[in-house]
């Protein structure tokens, strides 16, 4: 008598072997095989007990608040908007159209044009907000390079997207900056800018040689601690006042 | 009616952003049962299913629609699951898995004569020794035990997530299999 081979149990505990019946017919006569089978079962059911920890309900929502300030944004955001948006924003358009109809006609011209005034603590606290965010995703994607494996070659395509995505993004920040006086925030957004701009530019697969000197450079420069000691004041300066809503993008 | 996943990825690809929420909500837990059982952690669990997502964010655009999101995430997933893993053990040597409560033992609620002390501290080393011989598993071996024995999928769905043919990934069960049997049937033989 052929016994059933050890995959062919495994295949039968799964549902997936081919002709089952045969399966069965065979473990119902053969003492050895179903041995096997016994063994292979208790081994398997004993895997199953092995706990998963209890998630909340909300646990996907909880994931989306989390991620939701590091999406790089994406365009074509306002035509695959629902239908609803595109009224709510017709409607504050034309209301804005009436706004400045009515006033034109009730009020006389006042000398200095009244634009609104920003607040700059406001200003500043919002810009704060803002360079910590992109600070934080700069340290994510330098921890990413910093981190990876120094003896295999490493493909960094995805790091270059985000570290231009970065790029792009620091340029407002860098120019609030110097417009604010804030020179300490400015360097540092410099010399950040520099490293990330560095790394969209350069060659997607990294030889662990190009990954050595990508360490040693960050070492070098002390950019990750820059950019801790400057995530940490900005925090320390920011009010809760300036933290997004949830579900805000900045 | 509820929207498929298809049509949601492709309103996430116009960059609706709420679309992807969407998909974010229905996938998490999921992803996070099998970053559990890959990583054996809860918090790198849930740090690769943040990081799975916004990879899969990133790479929204490179998505072949006619292939099934849920199978994409779960390719992702895994990948991130392995970086971590390999990064843990390169940072630490190997990961001794988190002795959990014993005291919700499942093994400890199974029909018996009772729970004796000795039954208790049994199983208790019964799960321990499980998660061991987890941790032996090479990780193609570890990934595709998990998608099949854990997540219930097909062998040819083992092989569409690790990006292999069915036959490899069904020889990477088997191993794992043998692995597993090998290590823990003289314990479990003991705790019948």
């Amino acid at each position: 008598m052929n016994h059933l081979s050890e995959e062919q149990l495994i295949l039968h505990y799964y549902g997936e072997e081919g002709d089952t019946l045969a399966a069965e017919r065979h473990l119902d006569e053969c003492a050895e095989c179903r041995a096997l089978y016994g063994s292979l079962q208790r081994v398997l059911n004993v895997v199953d007990t092995l706990p998963v920890p209890e998630l909340a309900p909300d646990y996907g929502a909880r994931v989306w608040q989390r991620i939701e300030r590091q999406l790089p944004a994406r365009r074509g955001w306002w035509p695959a908007a629902p239908v609803w948006r595109w009224m709510a924003a017709g409607a504050a358009f034309a209301g804005l159209l009436v706004a400045a109809f009515v006033a034109g006609r009730f009020y006389q011209r006042s000398p200095a044009p009244a634009i609104a005034q920003a607040d700059p603590a406001a200003h500043e606290k919002i810009l704060l907000v803002a360079v910590g965010d992109y600070l934080e995703r700069s340290q994510m994607v330098l921890i990413e390079l910093a981190n990876a494996n120094p003896k295999a070659p490493l493909d960094i395509s995805s790091e270059q997207e985000r570290a231009g995505d970065l790029v792009s993004e620091s340029r407002l920040y860098r120019q609030t900056a110097v417009h604010t006086g804030d020179t300490a925030v400015a360097n540092v957004l410099d010399d950040v800018d520099r490293v990330l701009m560095d790394i969209a530019r350069g060659p997607s697969q990294l030889s662990p040689e190009e990954l050595e000197k990508m360490r040693q450079r960050l070492e070098a420069e002390g950019i990750l601690l820059k950019i801790r000691v400057l995530s940490s004041n900005v925090r320390n300066h920011e009010g809760p006042e300036a933290q997004p809503a949830a579900g805000q993008k900045l | 009616m509820e929207l498929t996943d298809a049509a949601i990825v492709s309103r996430a690809r116009a960059g609706d952003a709420d679309a992807f929420r969407v998909l974010v909500e229905r996938h998490s837990r999921s992803l996070f049962r099998l970053a559990f059982r890959m990583t054996g952690n809860q918090q790198d669990a849930e740090d690769v299913v943040q990081d799975s997502f916004l990879r899969a964010y990133r790479q929204l655009a490179g998505f072949d629609e006619r292939a099934s999101f849920g199978t994409w995430m779960y390719r992702i997933a895994a990948n991130c699951s392995l970086d971590l893993v390999r990064a843990r053990n390169r940072r630490s040597g190997r990961h001794a898995p988190a002795d959990e409560d014993r005291a919700e033992d499942p093994m400890a609620q199974l029909p018996s004569n009772g729970p004796t002390p000795e039954r208790i501290a049994l199983s208790g080393e019964i799960r321990h020794r499980v998660a061991e011989a987890m941790e032996e598993l090479s990780p193609a071996e570890r990934t595709a035990f998990v998608l099949r024995h854990f997540e219930g999928m097909r062998m040819e769905e083992v092989g569409r997530v690790l990006e292999c043919q069915p036959g490899a990934a069904k020889h990477s069960v088997f191993r794992a299999v043998q692995k597993l049997r090998r290590a823990l049937d003289p314990l479990v033989s003991v705790a019948k």
